[in-house]
């Protein structure tokens, strides 16, 4: 919490376009911490940019056509809407698991990419744009707007992380961890491996829902993108690269993915994936358990 | 004595191997049981249907009354049927405590999305078993860094969380050493001794722990019942001799 604000108030400092890239940061971390909870049950999907498209058009439809303009209001709607649109699709994928919930997860968003792309009425190929959001009922002006989508970004980043964390903590946390190590032995021992998996998938879909949301409203834009497959990479590569152990390695991959991705469009426009690609094999030969592994070594996970 | 387990003409087929063959067997609440057997003689093949994991093709199974036959293992556990496992089946990254917490964590059915399940009365609780099986001592250390016959009673202190009705125990000392067999059976019957309530039905190979620790004994060859009754009177059956114990062989 002292983070999350030392954070906002140094924001009021840094320029727009470190706080723009923190939003984004925060808004992919929200989606890549849903990954995380995935990985802790065993299974990786290579389909959550599914989540982030599902929360962002549910939330600049909202915006659009039902005059919804509420940040917070738009960015729990949206993760609702990843949650429900998930919910049926979860119980079949807590059967699978390795590459084939890693298929079908992508095929998933795939599905959902190629019905973006022919559907007129959502923009087709191009998208469409959404307004300046409100804030409780008051209008962002146009000098702040950005900050105060930094703030809420954060501290929504902040809560979300909090919750994620006595998530992993509580009883279902750790039958969650012994789903990864032994499924046959946690039915022995009572436990339901697929109500554990098919939880993990719809709180997973809140969270990329959320983020879509957010990270929609701080672009001003939504396109088909968002549920094609390279955008599910980009979230699988922050999972890898903050490992399943910490929460607040989530968000300090996800900040890091933005930077090189800045940094490295500027200087090697045509070969930042390049970069990317090297800095990921940096880190899975020195951090096996990503960075999160570096203070949580000794901890309990 | 009441009746726990009742299994009626169960029989399973694995192809054309005959693991069980119109198998009997009641088990009275209290009793200590000994299954024994060569390998492939069905002893596993029963306990894997009274926990759910084979389903029998023929066949009925009881416990307490109830028809458990079409359970799926985890129903069966809610019942009260526990085991542990001839090869032990832990969670290696997590340390001994934490295996224990996810045990009495599975028992309850209705998990919390909150509750932290290191609070303090779920470690006491898991503490006071691995003080009870002599392994507070491995308490924090991860568990694939166990010995083998450390993980064995662990196995069998994640089975007894959740104090079961019955309880199998699938070769508690196979795979440890000569002069660890008698003290690790001691240590699991001393620490089973404080669950009144719990019936015991374990397979085992060395006869000296069977007659030492078994009120009763079933012997099984080629998937059939073929002795039933005290060790001192089953362990001397032809059958036991020829098929089990090999003495009518090597006479």
């Amino acid at each position: 919490m002292a983070f999350c604000a030392a954070l906002c108030i140094a924001g009021l400092f840094a320029p727009k376009w470190l706080t723009f890239l923190v939003t984004m940061a925060a808004a992919n971390g929200l989606v890549s911490l849903g990954i995380v909870g995935l990985m802790r049950g065993g299974v990786v999907p290579f389909g959550q940019g599914m989540m982030l498209a599902l929360g962002g058009y549910a939330a600049a439809l909202s915006f659009n056509h039902l005059g919804i303009t509420d940040i917070l209001l738009l960015t729990v709607g949206g993760g609702a809407v990843a949650a429900l649109v998930a919910a049926p699709f979860a119980p079949l994928l807590s059967r699978y698991r390795g590459i084939f919930f890693a298929m079908l997860t992508l095929a998933l968003s795939m599905v959902l990419y190629g019905l973006l792309m022919k559907l007129t009425i959502l923009g087709g190929s191009d998208g469409f744009n959404v307004g300046r959001p409100t804030l409780l009922g008051q209008k962002l002006p146009d000098s702040h707007s950005g900050y105060i989508m930094f703030v809420v970004a954060v501290v929504l980043a902040t809560v979300m992380a909090l919750l994620a964390r006595v998530y992993f903590d509580s009883t279902r946390g750790l039958v969650t961890l012994a789903v990864r190590e032994n499924e046959l032995r946690v039915e022995y021992l009572g436990g339901s491996v697929r109500q554990a998996m098919t939880i993990n998938f719809i709180l997973a879909a809140f969270c990329g829902g959320m983020g879509g949301a957010l990270a929609v409203l701080a672009l001003g834009h939504i396109e088909p993108n968002f549920s094609f497959w390279t955008t599910s990479g980009e979230f699988v590569f922050v999972a890898i690269l903050a490992g399943w152990q910490s929460v607040a390695a989530v968000f300090v991959a996800s900040t890091v993915l933005e930077v090189v991705r800045s940094f490295s469009s500027a200087y090697f426009p045509n070969t930042w994936q390049l970069v990317l690609g090297l800095f990921l094999l940096f880190v899975i030969r020195f951090l096996p358990g990503g960075i999160g592994s570096l203070w949580m070594k000794g901890k309990t996970p | 004595m009441t009746l726990l387990l009742d299994a009626r003409g169960l029989q399973k087929r694995f192809g054309a191997v005959v693991a069980a063959s119109d198998v009997n067997i009641a088990v009275q609440a209290g009793e200590r049981v000994s299954l024994i057997g060569s390998n492939g003689a069905g002893k596993t093949t029963f306990v894997n249907m009274v926990t759910g994991y084979l389903k029998p093709d023929e066949g009925r199974i009881t416990l307490d009354g109830q028809d458990i036959t079409p359970l799926a293992p985890r129903a069966i556990t809610h019942l009260g049927v526990a085991r542990s496992f001839q090869i032990p089946q832990l969670y290696g990254a997590l340390s001994a405590l934490d295996n224990m917490l996810v045990a009495n964590a599975c028992h309850d059915r209705r998990l919390s999305f909150w509750q932290p399940a290191r609070r303090p009365e779920a470690i006491a609780r898991a503490e006071q078993l691995l003080q009870r099986f002599g392994l507070i001592d491995h308490r924090d250390r991860r568990v694939s860094e166990l010995p083998g016959g450390v993980r064995k009673l662990l196995d069998i202190a994640m089975a007894l969380t959740g104090h079961p009705k019955l309880l199998l125990l699938d070769e508690p000392t196979s795979g440890v050493s000569a002069e660890e067999k008698f003290p690790m059976m001691a240590t699991i019957m001393d620490a089973l001794g404080q669950e009144v309530n719990t019936t015991v039905l374990f397979v085992e190979h060395d006869m000296d722990i069977v007659e030492r620790h078994a009120s009763r004994v079933i012997a099984f060859y080629a998937g059939r019942v073929i002795a039933d009754d005290t060790p001192a009177v089953a362990l001397a059956t032809d059958d036991v001799r020829r098929y089990v114990t090999g003495e009518l062989l090597a006479e």
